[in-house]
């Protein structure tokens, strides 16, 4: 992105600033004030020249980056639509996903549980009567009740069964959504980072024109980190970090060497 | 004994309700910040308060603050339950006078682990 062009724009700038100071020096020596004094001037437009063309190479390579966040949409038509944008829309569209998987995966658990608890209360109730016929505390028509519970139990066990075994794979089905949001966040994250190289080829064209003004800066990078904890950072992708805690057992050490 | 739990996901609420039913308590209520769960706590008789940290509007760390400044909830036991894992933010929830602090992710046994413990202290 016309990078290297505008680190050579800026040797050759330096370069003949050298020159010139050079030619200055050898004029003021041989008392020639009116022409160090054009020289000076000279070197004043050629800096202002300099300087022009990195602003405008700084401009196009600005526009440039902004044109080439741009994207089609799907239908062509929607031309504001930024890549930047479009990403926003996938990571809603993971977090509807996400959401999705969640409720349904929840939906079958919260059917299931109570199939599961029927069929574990019915056959306790079998098993206990099973135990009274092993030790013959049943009489005939006990017994032949409890023949007819087990054939309808057995018929209720193959059909719950079967609601389950639908409510797992239901369940399995729902986890799709790691494939499909996994896909979106990679896109977003390629994105990310093509978006950062852009800012940091910009950081430093413009870096070329604090050089040819003269100009310094600040310490940008000084953040108020402080004021964000408090409002919440979100989960910590890597526990690594030394003022992380690696998870529960840690909370919980930490909680106690504070007296908890 | 009432629960409120206090989430911007509704999943996550949805997860500690069935967690918090299958351990017996089943009167439970939602909210999905700070702002929304404040006058839900001053206008009713909660026993408990479940609160994530990071929300929009105001966060858990927030609602605990006010929580602990108001004379009538200043003694409501408080699990918090939030992604927020920085050695600074568990001093400060403890320094706000939380009562018991869950990671996420977490398991079913790690609540009731903590739910139980609170419990036991303010009882004891």
């Amino acid at each position: 992105m016309g990078e290297l062009n505008v680190s050579e724009g800026l040797a050759q700038f330096n370069d003949q600033f050298k020159d010139m100071a050079k030619e200055l020096v050898e004029k003021l020596e041989g008392n020639d004030l009116q022409g160090a004094v054009t020289l000076i001037e000279e070197m004043h437009k050629k800096r202002d020249e300099g300087l022009f063309r990195e602003v405008g190479q700084l401009t196009r390579a600005l526009h440039e980056s902004i044109k080439n966040f741009h994207v089609e949409t799907d239908e062509g038509t929607d031309e504001s639509h930024s890549e930047m944008e479009a990403a926003s829309d996938k990571l809603s569209y993971v977090v509807e996903m996400t959401a999705k998987a969640a409720n349904k995966t929840m939906d079958k658990v919260e059917e299931t549980m109570p199939i599961n608890d029927t069929l574990l209360a019915e056959a306790q109730t079998l098993n206990d009567e099973w135990q009274k016929f092993l030790r013959k505390e049943l009489s005939p028509a006990e017994f032949r009740e409890l023949t007819q519970k087990i054939a309808t139990f057995l018929q209720t066990a193959v059909d719950h069964s079967q609601s389950i075994n639908s409510n797992l794979s239901d369940i399995l089905l729902a986890q799709d959504y790691q494939d499909l949001t996994g896909q979106v966040i990679m896109r977003v994250t390629t994105l990310v980072r093509d978006v950062e190289q852009r800012l940091v080829n910009l950081v430093a064209m413009a870096g070329h024109i604090d050089k040819m003004t003269g100009m310094s800066h600040e310490d940008l990078n000084k953040m108020a980190s402080e004021g964000d904890a408090m409002k919440g950072i979100g989960p910590q992708v890597n526990t690594d970090v030394a003022d992380v805690v690696s998870g529960q057992d840690d909370v919980d050490d930490l909680l106690s060497s504070l007296g908890f | 004994m009432k629960i409120l739990i206090v989430d911007d996901f509704s999943t996550m609420r949805r997860i500690i309700k069935n967690l918090l039913r299958d351990l017996g308590f089943t009167n439970t209520s939602e909210a999905d910040d700070g702002q929304t769960a404040l006058p839900m706590l001053k206008n009713g008789d909660f026993d408990f308060l479940v609160t994530d940290w990071n929300m929009p509007g105001m966060t858990g760390i927030e609602l605990l603050k006010h929580v602990r400044e108001d004379e009538r909830l200043k003694d409501l036991p408080v699990l918090m339950v939030t992604a927020e894992a920085k050695r600074d933010q568990i001093v400060a929830a403890a320094q706000a006078g939380v009562n018991g602090y869950v990671v996420k992710p977490f398991t079913a046994a790690v609540l009731k682990e903590k739910i139980d413990k609170i419990f036991e202290r303010v009882e004891g």
